[in-house]
């Protein structure tokens, strides 16, 4: 294992990140808009590296309810992904793509959730291809596994996954907007040893 | 009704009857809450992992259920609690994706909720209550007044413990 920490790694690895959030949330925003057959607009994602207290109040709160889909990362980097959305923006886009399909519970049904699954699947997998691209790094995702809860209790999973590097996690939110604003938030995990990977395959170290 | 403190992630925080503590969505780490009946001082820690030797960026110490509860005991030891009269509740520790079952990373919840007994036990302060395991986040407030652990979660009646 080497010796580096995720400050260490931060500053090259921000710009980096940033960029190719730019792009794979583009990419991934145009999955969106051709699912969903409308028009879908992105602001300038932002990349933030947020002390673990930080969090909760980024998302709207630790108990705001949010579905996190979480996809595994293989290929020549290991890791994980999380895509993550507020419960009723999902439930809005599920209804868009599923043409007006809600199932009218609190949370979502077997439809609506096998619905979000594969909107998340396209969408995560458009970043990742992005990733992958810039990188010339094979990279792709395993099959996704979705909850609904508490933003606080989803967000501990990736927590966990940096608390094992350092005190911060790295976020990606890219907010775009189809009738409604919505905030959509990206979280790549690589495994310590793919940091080194990332960064070499880009020419950073 | 004292006040209401707010423990967040990787933290812990101590206080005195009427007040509490409270520590909002705890998925795979692990609330443990700690209080000393007579003199009415309380702990409540958030930790995310249960071991700080097996990792190199071990600096925050509440971090982890092994540094995590001794720093929790002796921050209470300090205001005046005894160790002897101390007695313990512990919740969270949830496996928030079902495909994390399956390796060892994944299983964290698990191993956090292992980890505190172990180091409650290691400390002889017994354990009174536990809600952990399941696949849902949790939100608990305690009160050392009292020793009430109140556990929310989406979807759920409040429970006691």
């Amino acid at each position: 294992m080497s010796e580096m920490s995720l400050e260490h790694v931060t500053n090259n690895y921000l710009d980096v990140l940033r960029e190719i959030g730019n792009i794979g949330a583009g990419n991934a925003m145009t999955a969106l808009s051709q699912m969903l057959q409308s028009k879908v607009d992105m602001q300038v994602p932002q990349v933030r590296l947020l002390e673990f207290s930080e969090v909760g109040a980024m998302v709207g709160g630790e108990e705001q309810l949010m579905v996190g889909v979480l996809l595994g990362v293989e290929g020549d980097i290991t890791g994980s992904i999380m895509f993550l959305v507020e419960l009723e923006a999902a439930k809005g886009l599920v209804k868009k793509m599923m043409m007006g399909y809600e199932s009218g519970q609190q949370g979502l049904d077997e439809m609506e959730t096998s619905a979000m699954m594969e909107l998340s699947n396209i969408i995560t997998g458009a970043y990742l291809n992005s990733l992958a691209t810039l990188t010339n790094l094979c990279i792709f995702p395993t099959p996704p596994s979705l909850t609904v809860d508490m933003a606080g209790a989803i967000l501990s999973v990736p927590a966990i996954m940096f608390g094992e590097l350092g005190d911060n996690i790295l976020m990606i939110q890219s907010r775009f907007s189809d009738e409604v604003e919505v905030d959509g938030y990206f979280i790549l995990i690589p495994d310590l040893p793919s940091y080194q990977k990332i960064l070499s395959a880009l020419g950073i170290v | 009704m004292g006040n209401i403190i707010t423990v967040g992630m990787a933290d812990l925080k101590t206080c005195k009857s009427p007040d509490g503590l409270i520590t909002l969505g705890l998925g795979s780490c692990i609330g443990i809450a700690i209080r000393d009946p007579k003199t009415g001082i309380g702990g409540l820690a958030h930790i995310m992992l249960p071991d700080s030797t097996s990792i190199r960026g071990n600096q925050n110490i509440a971090k982890f259920a092994d540094t995590g509860i001794v720093e929790l005991v002796r921050q209470m030891e300090k205001m005046g609690a005894s160790r002897i009269r101390m007695v313990a509740k512990i919740a969270g520790g949830a496996t928030m994706f079902q495909s994390m079952s399956k390796n060892n990373l994944m299983n964290v919840g698990e191993r956090n909720a292992a980890a505190s007994r172990a180091v409650l036990k290691q400390l002889n302060i017994p354990l009174l209550a536990a809600d952990t395991g399941a696949n849902y986040g949790r939100t608990v407030t305690f009160f050392p007044e009292t020793g009430d652990f109140h556990i929310r979660a989406v979807g759920r009646n409040e429970t006691v413990i």
